[in-house]
């Protein structure tokens, strides 16, 4: 079996015209993972200009009105750029730098990820470009100024239902063109290997300090750890480091938009099958024939049909569990959250916040919950607005 | 397993290889068509079973598969198509398709299918040399060649690809996507000397050609030459009615090559 496996899922399912690149990626990886310098250049840039280590936040209010466990939420949303992404690009674009490459592509659901890697690139200087669904440039019309304003040429892609997924067909695309001086910064763990454990790695920073901070806190691991999954990596960078203390339990939030019992959800987990996508194996939402399903969530950064390997195999294995939050539940906890604890978190980490709702009452005064809040929510204002029926002039 | 081998279509000069997806517009026309280009002197077919995701595929063939899937084809129809093909004609047949929806169907089960329709070889785009492992079993069991494709950047794979190649070799002409290109600028000679060192497979080259010249170049140093996007375009263009205008292409490249 080849390489970068997770229990039966992983592996490279990519054109030959790619196989040297992801060769040739995964040795450079392997070198300046353990390089002191890359590291050191590495944790700078992630102290000094995204602002890490991030808050974990003692939820007051909510751990209050709740009337069970203890809630803490581990602030990724303070980040510089606005979310979890910007751990993981930084991390990419320097390893691109390194291996001599002068330019990066990306693709991009809600914008997060798009203006991660269009803040990085113009940051170390180098050329970049990002593909997004048209439909999503509309739900995200100032994400796609924000990337043109730090010098990132935006591509609406227009091909099949214009969301995430055909963003990565078309980055990919893109990719074999000018594999020689591209470097495609994938935006969370999935895709061929070494990707899903690049990008763990780098989001695994989460867990980390989050780990320590709550040791620290509350002199004891958490109970729960819950964080909203669609490809799955601010999840897999908040389950990282307790996947080895049994006693926490790792839970992933999925988009169930309408409903799992309509045609309109992200709920790969619940809903998808066995397949192979997007250079891996891992479960899909998909037709009997394979063919990949439209997929639907209120947020486009949950708006996927896949899955990254890690997290299959976390299912596959019950060390994680993964649970499906509809549209309304996220957007009351969208609302519960800003007037509780007066943050506005992404509609994608009120998926979790909404888990965590139904869970917490549930729990004991002593039990602890760390919700990863991977974003902020500044991007989504105008679309729960939208939602609500709410009419603004921005 | 039928008497029929890839191996037929180099065996009298070089081979003409024309795509076309399978269910565009529909699946009878799709026999019609595929029927034209033997007529035409297409010496293998590669026959698309659509997918929604494409990754290989450039705009052309990426919209063939987007009409096929709307007018209902599924994998199950593609093997009906190929059946029906088998009976009126000898010359090898492959399928090209994304490793998906052959997973999804069951390798056991597809490979079982293909022999039994008649179908000689599977092109898998997104299924590399270190992945195919796991579909060789069945592949082999029920007489099924896993083409293997071989890139502008293959470089030191391609001895380790074309070593053990079956059927024929799909030497990719360019990088990026499948499409027709005014020019390639790829040294196929050095890569197809290269595969001539490591088998006596067949190589045929294919991604972006689309003209008589172009075909003849390649003929000059490659046992064949694949034309997919230009076929498809054709279809695009005369939906219904491209019998005679693919029949015209494809008999046009032909006599290029001979």
């Amino acid at each position: 079996m080849s390489k970068g496996r997770f229990g039966v899922h992983g592996g490279q399912y990519i054109p030959e015209t790619l196989m040297n690149e992801v060769i040739r990626l995964e040795e450079s990886y392997e070198f300046y993972k353990n390089d002191p310098d890359f590291n050191k250049e590495l944790d700078d840039l992630l102290k000094n200009y995204a602002g890490r280590p991030s808050l974990l936040y003692y939820a007051k209010q909510m751990t209050q009105d709740l009337g069970g466990a203890k809630i803490y939420l581990k602030r990724e949303d303070l980040n510089h750029t606005g979310s979890h992404k910007i751990n993981n690009v930084l991390g990419q674009v320097l390893l691109a730098k390194k291996m001599g490459k002068m330019r990066v592509i990306a693709e991009t659901g809600a914008g997060q990820h798009g203006v991660a890697t269009a803040t990085a690139a113009a940051l170390l200087g180098m050329e970049c470009e990002i593909f997004m669904g048209k439909e999503d440039t509309d739900r995200q019309a100032l994400n796609v100024y924000r990337m043109e304003l730090l010098g990132a040429k935006v591509h609406p892609v227009t091909s099949g239902t214009m969301t995430l997924k055909d963003a990565v067909n078309e980055t990919m695309r893109e990719w074999t063109n000018r594999v020689h001086d591209t470097h495609y910064v994938l935006g969370s763990v999935m895709g061929p290997h070494p990707f899903p454990a690049i990008v763990r790695d780098f989001q695994s920073v989460i867990s980390k300090e989050a780990r320590a901070q709550i040791l620290e806190y509350e002199g004891k691991l958490p109970d729960a750890v819950v964080a909203c999954v669609g490809g799955g990596s601010n999840a897999m960078g908040m389950f990282y480091n307790f996947i080895g203390d049994k006693e926490v339990a790792l839970i992933g939030c999925e988009a169930a938009g309408h409903g799992l019992n309509t045609q309109k959800h992200a709920a790969t987990i619940a809903k998808g099958t066995p397949g192979v996508f997007h250079g891996m194996k891992s479960y899909f939402c998909q037709d009997e024939y394979g063919q990949i399903a439209p997929v639907y969530s209120i947020s486009a950064g949950l708006d996927y049909p896949g899955i990254g390997p890690e997290h299959a195999n976390l299912h596959d294995s019950k060390r994680a569990q993964y649970v499906p939050v509809t549209d309304d539940e996220a957007v009351d906890a969208f609302e519960y959250l800003a007037r509780t604890e007066g943050i506005i978190c992404a509609i994608e980490s009120a998926h979790a916040v909404a888990h965590v709702r139904k869970i917490a009452p549930e729990m004991k005064k002593d039990d602890i919950i760390i919700v990863c809040l991977s974003g902020r929510g500044d991007k989504d204002v105008a679309a729960i607005a939208r939602y609500k029926g709410v009419n603004i002039h921005e | 397993m039928n008497n029929i081998s890839i191996q037929d279509a180099f065996d009298h000069g070089k081979a003409f290889i024309g795509f076309l997806t399978g269910g565009d517009p529909s699946i009878e026309k799709s026999e019609e068509f595929i029927m034209k280009m033997v007529e035409a002197g297409c010496d293998l077919i590669e026959i698309g079973i659509p997918f929604s995701d494409p990754i290989a595929e450039g705009p052309v063939i990426q919209e063939a598969n987007i009409r096929a899937l709307a007018a209902g084809t599924t994998t199950d129809k593609i093997f009906e198509l190929a059946k029906n093909v088998r009976k009126k004609t000898n010359v090898p047949l492959v399928f090209l398709t994304y490793l998906n929806p052959v997973y999804k169907y069951g390798y056991e089960k597809f490979c079982a299918k293909c022999e039994e329709a008649g179908v000689n070889g599977l092109i898998i785009p997104d299924m590399p040399y270190e992945e195919k492992g796991e579909l060789l079993k069945a592949a082999g069991e029920y007489g099924v060649d896993i083409i293997s494709l071989i890139a502008p950047t293959s470089e030191e794979r391609i001895k380790m690809i074309a070593g053990d190649a079956k059927g024929f070799i799909y030497i990719v002409s360019s990088m990026g996507v499948t499409g027709m290109r005014s020019e390639i600028k790829t040294d196929l000679s050095a890569i197809l000397s290269a595969v001539r060192e490591a088998s006596n497979t067949p190589a045929a080259v294919g991604f972006g050609v689309s003209t008589p010249e172009q075909a003849g170049k390649i003929a000059d140093i490659a046992d064949g030459v694949i034309v997919g996007s230009a076929i498809v375009k054709i279809i695009a263009k005369y939906g219904g009615e491209a019998g005679q205008p693919v029949y015209d292409y494809v008999k046009s490249m032909k006599e290029a090559i001979r």
